[in-house]
């Protein structure tokens, strides 16, 4: 395999789903089965090819990047600006390769899955076309060499999560939590299209290589530090949006509008995850203190996100707040220097998340039917309350659940281990090298934190008692297109497929072809060095470990004291923490706060604004209407009295001498021989 | 002392013959009499050439002018008179006061 056809691979995976969102889009209705099995072809296709694709370049060109690059626009000579010229194209290199695989391959279960969870939905085809869609622009964020695809198909991924959170609009949770999760985002593409101008405005290209290249030979921003750090930061701002980092994560938990399968794609394994990896393929202009500001926006993130999530009743918040905890810990990744353990953590993740994703999309199901069943439409499908008990009765929902919530938990012998415990390690390190002590600590409570809010859970959604015995009669294992991707997803949550040491992942392929690329920033602005870093990871690599399984086993440990063996009644210590437990059941007031900081001062400048628009504004264009009425009015005075008068004397004299004139042409020859010969005369007696 | 004929005379006998002629076609009714008037009008032009040829210098081209003119007197009458026949025909009448169509 040359190349060439890695690279005509690579574009063929990215327009297969374009293909078939436009395939749905307008023929969508007319297909058999709505186009359900068109579109989910093209991603198996789509997935078939990334891995032949990952092979190919992870055995026939590990150390090179593939590039294929085409001049867009070329404008020689702008008058008064500098030649415009922008090339757009594709690049390929192991980062690229494996999130191909990972993209295509959750896309396709995701669709897999949704042929059994959206069965007989109103909107079916333009489901599946808006998949399409997603699966098309994620690829292409996947894909792209340049800013400018990049921040394209970064709005058009934003767009398609858009249209998807708000699939049921008639509901108005729905259709506001798309509109939140959109405006949300944008806060962040501002910050990230301001950096992209920064870039272009120095280096006139958006090619990453190229302007990596120009601050590698020393030409940074106007010639300040502090303008790289600003522009990385900016770029960064967007991967905050994207990604639901503090403090624009409040749109994730309310993304959990849309169907759960869109929340497993989106919401859990790819969109948000878009967002890491700009980071890091930005990494290479990263300053210290911009990798600093990121590793702390991480850990916060992540702490917020984990303490949220204990306290939270339905299943998909849940969730939705442990995504945003593991999404803080692959940027503490990122900004510690560990960015081989977060990226790979992103792809654990990216599996174990869809999976618990579809895992509560069949367990909702499933609820959903029982109720409808019993004719219940009050209980609420998605309270863990309302749950339990549900292990005997959804066996695989159940096992690839726990595997999930395993790895999740950071418990050896799955592949969430293995990340998770990269990064820790690689915090650790981090802070005994910089004395940034707070990040271990708090990246070590998260861990402890994620095993027990997972376990509590998984308790009591699948063991103990039901909460109504009579209706656990009616709840159904779902169907096999809805377990087959569970348990895809399952297995491939086991450590052996990435390492074959299930105590450390730097062994296995991942760390071995993704690696963390060569700061261009100078050599005053970087943090550790590469191998200063790894050694002393290396060092930490058994006190983590041992750290993070007591941790873990600590969270477990707890949750089943609390929740299985009941020895503690959580209940009673909510009640004796009552303001903190309030404070995290209202997520830290964020939401609160931003409706008071935000949204009030915004409709309270707009109604100044509107004030303005109503007063002066409008004043003006009355003014102006008044005036021109009373011109108009004048001039057609004017116009009636003076020129009609003029035209109407001319026509009058015109008609005066007619009349008079009119008597001499009596229509008789002798007459006119007349005024012929009288008037012969008058000339012989002028001319004389 | 015998009268002498001289230029001025036969102009004078001309002009009083023009004069007529101009009458009679401004005055009469009946057509054929304003064609009369026509004639005479030719034919004080005709003693004007014949009296210039004589005592001018018009020579001998006065007289052969003069001969055109009386074949061209000729042709005009035959004209005249069919118009004026065919006026008869339509309308019955030869009174030029009537024949007005002109005004319309």
């Amino acid at each position: 395999m040359s190349q060439e056809t890695l690279l005509l691979f690579s574009t063929i995976i990215l327009l297969l789903p374009l293909f078939g969102f436009i395939v749905q889009a307008f023929f969508g209705r007319k297909l058999p089965r709505q186009g359900d099995w068109f579109e989910t072809g093209l991603l198996f296709i789509g997935l078939l090819l990334s891995f032949v694709v990952l092979y190919g370049k992870l055995s026939l060109f590990p150390e090179k990047t593939l590039q294929f690059t085409f001049r867009w626009v070329d404008f020689q000579s702008v008058p008064g600006i500098r030649p415009l010229q922008i090339d757009l194209g594709i690049m390929l290199d192991n980062l690229a390769a494996t999130m191909l695989v990972v993209v295509t391959l959750v896309s396709a279960f995701v669709h897999l899955f949704s042929i059994g969870y959206m069965a007989g939905d109103v909107r079916y085809s333009r489901y599946f076309g808006f998949l399409g869609l997603f699966s098309f622009s994620m690829l292409g964020i996947v894909l792209t060499n340049n800013f400018f695809t990049m921040y394209v198909s970064w709005e058009l991924v934003g767009l398609s999560s858009y249209l998807l959170i708000g699939h049921w609009y008639e509901k108005k949770s729905a259709a506001d939590a798309g509109k939140k999760a959109f405006i949300v985002n944008r806060i962040g593409d501002i910050g990230f299209f301001t950096g992209i101008m920064i870039l272009f405005a120095m280096y006139h290209t958006f090619n990453f290589d190229k302007i990596f290249a120009a601050i590698g030979s020393g030409n940074i921003p106007f010639g300040s530090e502090k303008w790289l750090t600003a522009a990385g930061l900016l770029v960064f701002a967007g991967a905050v949006g994207k990604s639901a980092q503090f403090p624009l994560h409040v749109w994730l938990p309310d993304a959990m509008e849309g169907p759960t399968p869109v929340s497993a794609l989106i919401h859990a394994a790819t969109m948000v995850a878009a967002g890491v990896y700009l980071v890091a393929r930005t990494y290479a202009m990263m300053t210290a203190d911009a990798l600093l500001v990121i590793a702390y926006i991480g850990v916060i993130t992540a702490v917020i996100g984990a303490t949220i999530a204990i306290v939270q009743t339905d299943i998909k918040r849940v969730l939705a707040y442990s995504t945003i905890s593991q999404l803080g810990y692959m940027m503490l990744g990122l900004g510690v220097g560990a960015y081989s353990a977060g990226m790979f953590h992103l792809m654990t993740h990216a599996w174990f998340k869809a999976g618990l994703f579809l895992g509560s999309g069949s367990v909702i199901h499933a609820m959903h039917q029982a109720l409808h069943h019993a004719g219940d439409h009050r209980t609420d499908a998605q309270d863990i309350r309302n749950m339990g008990g549900l292990r005997r009765r959804m066996p695989i929902t159940f096992w690839t659940f726990l595997i999930f919530t395993l790895a999740i938990s950071g418990v050896p012998f799955t592949s969430g281990f293995l990340s998770k415990d990269e990064i820790l390690a690689g915090t650790l390190a981090f802070g005994s090298l910089s004395g940034h002590y707070l990040l271990p600590i708090l990246g070590y409570v998260v861990a402890g934190l994620t095993a027990f809010y997972m376990f509590r859970l998984v308790i009591l959604t699948f063991l103990g008692d039901h909460a109504d015995s009579h209706r656990l009669e009616h709840l159904k294992e779902s169907g096999k297109v809805m377990t087959i991707p569970l348990t895809v997803l399952a297995i491939l949550s086991v450590f052996v497929f990435y390492s074959f040491d299930p105590f450390g992942a730097s062994s296995g392929w991942y760390f071995q072809y993704v690696e963390r690329p060569a700061s261009v920033v100078p050599q005053a602005l970087q943090g550790a060095s590469l191998e200063a870093f790894e050694e002393t990871v290396h060092h930490l690599h058994v006190p983590a470990i041992l750290l993070s399984l007591f941790v873990a086993g600590l969270g477990i440990l707890l949750a089943y004291t609390a929740y299985y063996w009941k020895r503690i009644n959580a209940d009673l210590v909510a009640e004796r923490v009552a303001p903190i437990y309030t404070f995290l059941q209202r997520k830290w007031y964020f939401d609160e706060l931003y409706h008071t900081a935000v949204v009030r001062l915004t409709i309270g400048v707009s109604r100044v604004l509107r004030w303005f628009d109503d007063r002066v504004i409008d004043g003006l264009v009355n003014g102006t209407a008044f005036v021109t009425k009373i011109s108009a009015y004048t001039s057609g005075r004017f116009d009636n009295v003076v020129i009609d008068g003029m035209v109407s004397l001319v026509a009058y004299i015109a008609g005066f001498f007619g009349l008079a004139l009119r008597k001499v042409q009596t229509g008789k020859v002798q007459t006119y021989i007349v005024f012929v010969i009288l008037g012969v005369m008058v000339f012989f007696f002028i001319f004389r | 002392m015998p009268l002498q004929v001289s230029l001025t005379h036969y102009l004078f006998i001309s002009a009083i013959l023009f004069a007529l002629g101009i009458f009679g076609v401004a005055t009469r009714r009946n057509a054929i009499m304003v064609l009369m008037g026509i004639e005479l009008i030719l034919n004080s032009a005709n003693i004007n050439f014949v009296a210039f040829s004589r005592y001018g210098a018009l020579n001998l081209d006065g007289q052969v002018i003069a001969i055109f003119v009386i074949i061209l007197a000729a042709s005009e009458a035959v004209i005249a008179l069919a118009i004026v026949l065919n006026i008869y025909k339509m309308m019955n009448t030869v009174n030029v006061d009537e024949v007005d169509k002109l005004k319309e």
